[in-house]
């Protein structure tokens, strides 16, 4: 489906099924997520965008009952095998969720606490990462000079941008959002927004919205899922001004969802 | 509108709540009151000996009734290494309890685990007692403390501590039966307030590829760290002043020793043993006096968990 532009894909999902328990809440989904692009899932609540996203770095392991067949191709490699090792996976690839999750310590510990499980830098080194990712997340010069000061004492917006920082400071390749701004002021959204076209440069970046004109503004390719089903995927402007199935065009239009 | 009638009914509607704010008043002052009482009438009590002996009564270890010579030395020394002992066994115990339940427990197990440490919780002091006088401290007298005497005696520094008869009961005894009982109180308060802890920021860590030690130690522990460290001081608050439990199986002997296997004594044993056949006014009060020290000793230990907390909080960034 995706042909216009050139692109390298990063992520292949192959016959993805999905099970809580006995629900099978994704059905059989097939599609290619492109390196260093923005890649947007939509979709009413429950249509299973979330669940896609969490098979990414297998997060639904931690819960019981759940579980994932098909594949996910990393670079070729299927990380949904039992051999694939959780920590590394999740290494490579990082995530951002619906609420601000700092962690209650200090902000330069907050960034240093995901690196530290991968690297065993010497000071100086990582006071570099921590500037880095501060700078990356466009967050450095409002927290340059309190660092050590916790990270729960910051706004919501800064929050978020803390988490995006401590998500990219262990250098991943791919950046799962799940609903970044969903929880955050307009001002803040839009600081959020603009950082994720600048961390395209770098990553690639999977975001689940709620909001048709975030992923209409942001992303490059666009999923339109409902009722754990791919229904349809490809360039943004392309599913947003010519949809090709008469449902994605009911949503995008707001005659349902 | 006749609003003067409106003000009329809004006056009347108002004095159940200045009764209320009356009756709540009275409730919170009368606990400074009691608390106040209660210390008066101890200092009260403990003056005899506090005139007889002083500063001294806390650095003697002599106490013999026939004489009338009373320190408070080995009672001290006893309820802090007991206390201690329990708390060391207690807490990596109870982290180990409330981290299965939370986090490593299959669903199905969770409940009755659950209701079985709280059941644990609700045992009377004195059946802790019983069990240990006639199960656990003959089996910890025959089989486990001769090995310790072989083993961990034999050591330099901390062997002296491990060395001497295996008796079954002593301070160590005392000390494990207390962990038994402090463990429910402590593992329930950490299983609350773990599981308290909002499911994203766990998810936000394992995301990380953190391991669940990581998560648990790093995030979880710091997150619910008040929660944590009031568990403890619970716990803590129990074994210091534990008494059936621990007159059972410490030996009740004043006598200071290095050995945790020799008999010693508590306060709260010393007074529940010694109060019936105190006679004479000095007797008495030297008792009512280690009940003040004990009361010294609580307070001072919840002040240092404060204190404790303010610390953390400092090193965290929250306060500077």
């Amino acid at each position: 489906m995706i042909s216009e532009k050139d692109t390298i894909p990063k992520l292949v999902v192959r016959d993805l099924n999905f099970f809580y328990g006995n629900d099978r809440a994704l059905k059989d989904v097939n599609l290619t997520i492109p390196e260093k692009m923005v890649t947007a899932f939509i979709g009413p609540s429950g249509c299973g965008k979330s669940t896609l996203l969490r098979t990414f770095n297998r997060m639904y392991e931690l819960y019981p009952k759940q579980k994932a067949t098909g594949e996910i191709l990393l670079d070729g490699q299927n990380l949904l095998e039992k051999r694939q090792d959780l920590n590394t996976l999740r290494a490579k690839i990082g995530m951002v969720f619906q609420k601000p999750t700092p962690f209650p310590m200090s902000i330069y510990d907050n960034i240093t606490f995901g690196v530290k499980l991968y690297e065993n830098l010497n000071q100086h080194d990582m006071s570099e990462r921590v500037e880095w990712a501060l700078q990356k997340a466009a967050l450095w010069n409002e927290v340059k000079d309190k660092l050590k000061q916790s990270g729960t004492g910051l706004s919501g917006g800064q929050q978020q941008r803390l988490c995006i920082a401590r998500a990219i400071a262990v250098k991943p390749e791919v950046l799962l959002l799940d609903e970044p701004t969903s929880a955050l002021d307009p001002i803040s959204t839009a600081h959020i927004e603009r950082l994720i076209d600048e961390l395209k440069k770098e990553f690639t970046i999977v975001i689940v919205t709620h909001n048709m004109q975030q992923a209409a503004r942001i992303s490059d390719y666009t999923a339109y899922m409902y009722l754990g089903e791919l229904i349809e995927f490809g360039d943004t402007s392309a599913v947003f001004t010519n949809p090709k199935r008469k449902e994605t065009e009911d949503y995008i239009t707001g005659r349902f969802g | 509108m006749p609003t003067f009638l409106h003000y009329a009914r809004l006056k009347l509607q108002n004095w159940p709540d200045i009764l209320f704010r009356v009756i709540t008043r009275i409730s919170a002052f009368s606990v400074l009151l009691l608390l106040a009482a209660i210390i008066v009438s101890l200092v009260i009590g403990s003056l005899p000996a506090i005139n007889a002996f002083g500063f001294n009564f806390l650095s003697s270890a002599e106490w013999n009734p026939v004489t009338e010579e009373f320190g408070a030395l080995v009672p001290i020394v006893g309820t802090l290494v007991t206390a201690g002992i329990a708390l060391l066994i207690a807490v990596p115990v109870s982290f180990g309890i409330a981290l299965f339940l939370t986090e490593l427990s299959p669903r199905w197990l969770r409940r009755p685990l659950g209701i079985a440490v709280e059941l644990l919780a609700g045992i009377p002091s004195i059946i802790y007692g019983m069990w240990g006088l006639f199960i656990f401290a003959p089996l910890f007298g025959d089989y486990i403390e001769p090995w310790v005497n072989d083993h961990i005696g034999t050591l330099p520094m901390i062997g002296a501590f491990f060395s001497g008869p295996p008796m079954g009961i002593g301070v160590l005894t005392a000390g494990i039966i207390l962990a038994i009982m402090v463990i429910p109180f402590i593992a329930s308060v950490m299983r609350d307030v773990f599981e308290v802890v909002p499911a994203l920021l766990k998810e936000s860590a394992y995301g990380l590829g953190a391991t669940t030690w990581e998560v648990m130690w790093n995030v979880v522990l710091p997150y619910t760290k008040i929660g944590v460290v009031g568990g403890i001081m619970l716990g803590l608050g129990r074994a210091l002043g534990e008494t059936m439990a621990v007159t059972f199986v410490i030996g009740n002997a004043h006598s200071l020793s290095k050995s945790l296997l020799m008999p010693g004594n508590s306060i709260s044993s010393a007074l529940a043993n010694e109060f019936n056949e105190a006679v004479g006014e000095l007797y008495t009060s030297a008792l009512i006096e280690l009940g003040l020290i004990l009361f010294f000793i609580t307070f001072v230990v919840l002040t240092l968990a404060r204190f404790m907390l303010y610390k953390l909080a400092k090193r965290e960034g929250k306060v500077t």
